[in-house]
């Protein structure tokens, strides 16, 4: 028998063909895609260690940048000399001195950045140039950090993501590479346990070991681009920048005048710098871990006033204490604690805001404050008690419903046993 | 009796003919053997119903049934109105062991069969009581709009949602709409303390009347001895005053554990918060609870789950019916079929709840 129909092989060429041209060819990937298209990547792979993933994960690179963003060239000649000839705008590595106007070329320019984020600022260079970084390279200290020395040249990743050198977690680790270098520090004469001290400080727990992004880093204090060691003058308004209300009190309150006159800086007196501890109330008065004393002897008026302060917070951290174990108590045998933890806050409200008054050292100002916090952390301890004592009532209460209970039983047991069939 | 309590009573008898009613009780007799003590259960599981509807009634004074103030009307009652902890407490505990003594008095009813012709229309109305307790239980549950509540009732009506055909009407119904909400609430308390009392109350006379009418069921050894053999006691007020007995008894049992142990309010519920982990029914669903747990996804051409309730349908049912199909025991057999039913029945439901609540 003849077939006359399309032979089989033919059809399925025909679907195959069909398929092939209806069906997306599946794409290059990113990394192929650029290496194809950019000449630059062809070569310089293989002549140059490169980050990992830096063709893709470079924020320069994502935004479609490529090499020649930076360093200029054609890159899409083959021909080295083609593709690196002046001619074609090629600059090539730029010089150490140079890396802050390299990277400001694009940086500084508003027009330009405002094509990739509206937002971000554009006074870096110009600020570097104002740091010690940047009046030091001006110089001509090679030493000194310099753009990627931060950020790093290839492979730089958004300031958000948390792989980046910069990235507010990791900022410290950053600093220290050259700030804990002992051997590179010493030519400065600056230390190099700043790090250790960060780490083991309120603001480095709270950033290293709860991860809180939102306590200060090195450049919180120090600035970034403009890094400069806080002068005297400007400590007590770096520290304000967080700590509004205890840099007002203490600005406006006698202490801070006499500071200004001695040429102190404020806070780091009794707080430290790197180092700055989580601040207890027997930092304040005539005790032994008081920093009162560092400054004022017995007999003057500071001495005196530095005792007044502290007894009032002792008398109101006391007596709010006790209110809060026998909350816990009341807590603890089932009892409604809750009207007791409302008025426990507001006691605890007063308590901060008479600590943050110790930065008047006024004890009348602080005194009004532990007033009202002792008045509400008596009313909770006198609730507290309230609520125990009604515990006991309550059980006290069902021995008695007991003993008439048991009184009504055993009568009527009686009277059942009175009766004629039982 | 002194003149003035006589008059009285004169009086009243004279309008309302009270004496035979009297002489009725007092000439009824029940039957004293060693399994009377199963008597007093009825009475015990009735004496915390009437704790159920006083402390009821006081509950209704504050509580507001409203998504916004159910939970926070509960609390000022535990915590601001003189012995609102205390009535809560007792409610609570008392709805608890009413459907402990519901359960007691109907497996003392079925062992001793005391079901039997003439009483198969008061086991039926009893049986219908016990599912009118545990609906009871579980709309009070949802009252105090607290999280646990909250989501074992969202769990109950997705089991109920889950009943082939009607299942989805019921849920909807049940929820008055289609999640757990402010309807639901005011739906449940509307069934909680009106519907429900109606129809258990109406159905709780009947079998009082049947029980009165009927007199005592006697085991069938005590039913085969002569009359002067039986050894009986007055209802009125011999019985009567031996139940007092107990109620007395139950009632200090009763505040003694809402006193030493309050029943807690917990957290107010949050329909957008994740489920807590370890919601449970109330005990007396967990081992119908539990056997849905752990039944498969799938038993032959049927969900697990829907075959779990259509069996528990079914044996429900079945044993509303026992009456009308018990199994009687031949003489020459040594093994009793329906104490066989029974002792299963019983020995699944500890062991389901135990597992339940040991998971």
């Amino acid at each position: 028998m003849v077939n006359h129909g399309p032979p089989i092989i033919t059809i399925s060429l025909a679907v195959a063909l069909v398929t092939l041209l209806v069906l997306p060819v599946p794409g290059l990937g990113q990394e192929e895609a650029v290496v194809a298209s950019d000449q630059c990547v062809a070569c310089h792979s293989d002549l140059e260690v490169l980050p990992h993933d830096y063709i893709v994960e470079d924020v320069h690179m994502k935004a479609g940048l490529g090499c020649a963003g930076c360093h200029g060239g054609d890159p899409m000649s083959d021909d080295d000399e083609v593709a690196m000839s002046p001619k074609a705008g090629y600059v090539g590595a730029p010089a150490k001195k140079d890396i802050s106007k390299f990277c400001g070329k694009c940086h500084s320019d508003i027009e330009f950045m405002r094509r990739y984020q509206p937002r971000i600022p554009t006074d870096q260079a110009s600020q570097y140039a104002t740091s010690v970084h940047g009046i030091r390279l001006a110089r001509g200290d090679e030493n000194v950090a310099d753009c990627t020395s931060c950020h790093t040249a290839h492979g730089i990743l958004a300031v958000k993501d948390s792989r980046s050198s910069v990235y507010a977690l990791n900022v410290p680790a950053t600093c220290n590479k050259c700030h804990g270098d002992a051997k590179l520090m010493s030519g400065y004469g600056i230390r190099t346990d700043q790090y250790e001290k960060y780490a083991q400080s309120v603001h480095g727990k709270a950033l290293l070991e709860n991860q809180d992004v939102g306590a200060p880093a090195c450049n919180d204090c120090h600035g970034n681009h403009g890094a400069m060691p806080p002068g005297i003058t400007s400590v007590r308004q770096v520290c304000g920048h967080c700590h509004v209300n205890n840099m007002q009190f203490f600005t406006a309150s006698k202490m801070g005048a006499a500071f200004d006159r001695e040429e102190l800086h404020g806070c780091e007196e009794c707080h430290g710098n790197h180092d700055v501890k989580r601040t207890a109330d027997d930092m304040v008065g005539i005790g032994d871990a008081a920093v009162c004393i560092d400054c004022h002897d017995e007999g003057d008026k500071g001495y005196e006033t530095a005792g007044k302060i502290s007894g009032l917070l002792t008398a109101l951290t006391t007596v709010y204490d006790q209110a809060e174990t026998k909350r816990e108590e009341v807590s603890r045998i089932g009892m409604d604690d809750e009207e007791i933890g409302f008025v426990l806050q507001e006691a605890h409200q007063s308590l901060i805001q008479a600590r943050t008054l110790v930065h008047t050292f006024d004890d009348v100002k602080v005194g009004v404050q532990t007033s009202a916090g002792t008045a509400k952390a008596q009313e909770a301890l006198d609730l507290a008690i309230e609520q125990i004592q009604e515990h006991g009532v309550r059980r006290r209460g069902f021995g008695l419903a007991t003993i008439f209970i048991t009184i009504l039983v055993i009568a009527l047991f009686l009277k059942i046993r009175q009766l004629p069939d039982s | 009796m002194p003149r003035k309590r006589q008059r009285i009573f004169g009086w009243l008898d004279e309008r309302f003919h009270i004496s035979p009613l009297i002489e009725f009780m007092r000439h009824k007799k029940v039957p004293v053997h060693r399994h009377t003590v199963w008597y007093y259960m009825g009475g015990v599981a009735l004496f915390l119903f009437v704790v159920q509807v006083a402390t009821g009634i006081l509950l209704v004074l504050y509580y507001q049934a409203d998504e916004e103030a159910a939970f926070e009307s509960v609390r000022f009652l535990m915590t601001k109105v003189p012995f609102g902890w205390l009535i809560r407490s007792i409610h609570s505990w008392a709805a608890n062991l009413m459907v402990l003594f519901v359960f007691i008095h109907m497996f003392s009813t079925f062992f001793t069969r005391a079901f039997r012709k003439p009483r198969e229309l008061t086991w039926v109305s009893g049986f219908t009581l016990l599912a009118l307790a545990l609906f009871f239980g579980f709309t009070g549950y949802l009252l105090p709009w607290n999280e646990l509540s909250f989501f074992a009732t969202k769990v109950g009506t997705d089991i109920a949602g889950a009943v082939p055909f009607i299942g989805n009407a019921i849920k909807v119904v049940l929820r008055g709409g289609e999640d757990v909400t402010g309807a639901t609430l005011s739906r449940f308390y509307a069934i909680h303390i009106a519907i429900i009392p109606a129809i258990f109350t109406a159905i709780l006379v009947l079998h009082l009347l049947f029980v009165q009418r009927q007199g005592m069921h006697e085991p069938e050894y005590v039913a085969k001895l002569p009359s002067d053999k039986k050894k009986m006691i007055s209802f009125f007020p011999n019985f009567l005053m031996r139940d007092m007995l107990l109620w007395l008894m139950v009632l200090n049992v009763l505040i003694f554990l809402a006193v030493f142990f309050p029943w807690e309010l917990g957290h107010k519920a949050d329909a957008f918060a994740p489920a807590p982990s370890g919601i449970k029914p109330e005990w007396f669903f967990m081992f119908m609870f539990q056997t849905l747990k752990v039944l498969p996804a799938h038993i032959l051409f049927m969900e697990g789950e829907v075959l779990g309730i259509l069996f528990f349908g079914l044996v429900g049912v079945a044993w509303m019916l026992v009456p009308f199909w018990e199994i009687k025991h031949r003489p020459d057999k040594r093994v009793r079929p329906m104490t066989v039913i029974g002792v299963t029945a019983i020995l699944y439901i500890v062991v389901m709840t135990i597992w339940g609540y040991l998971e």
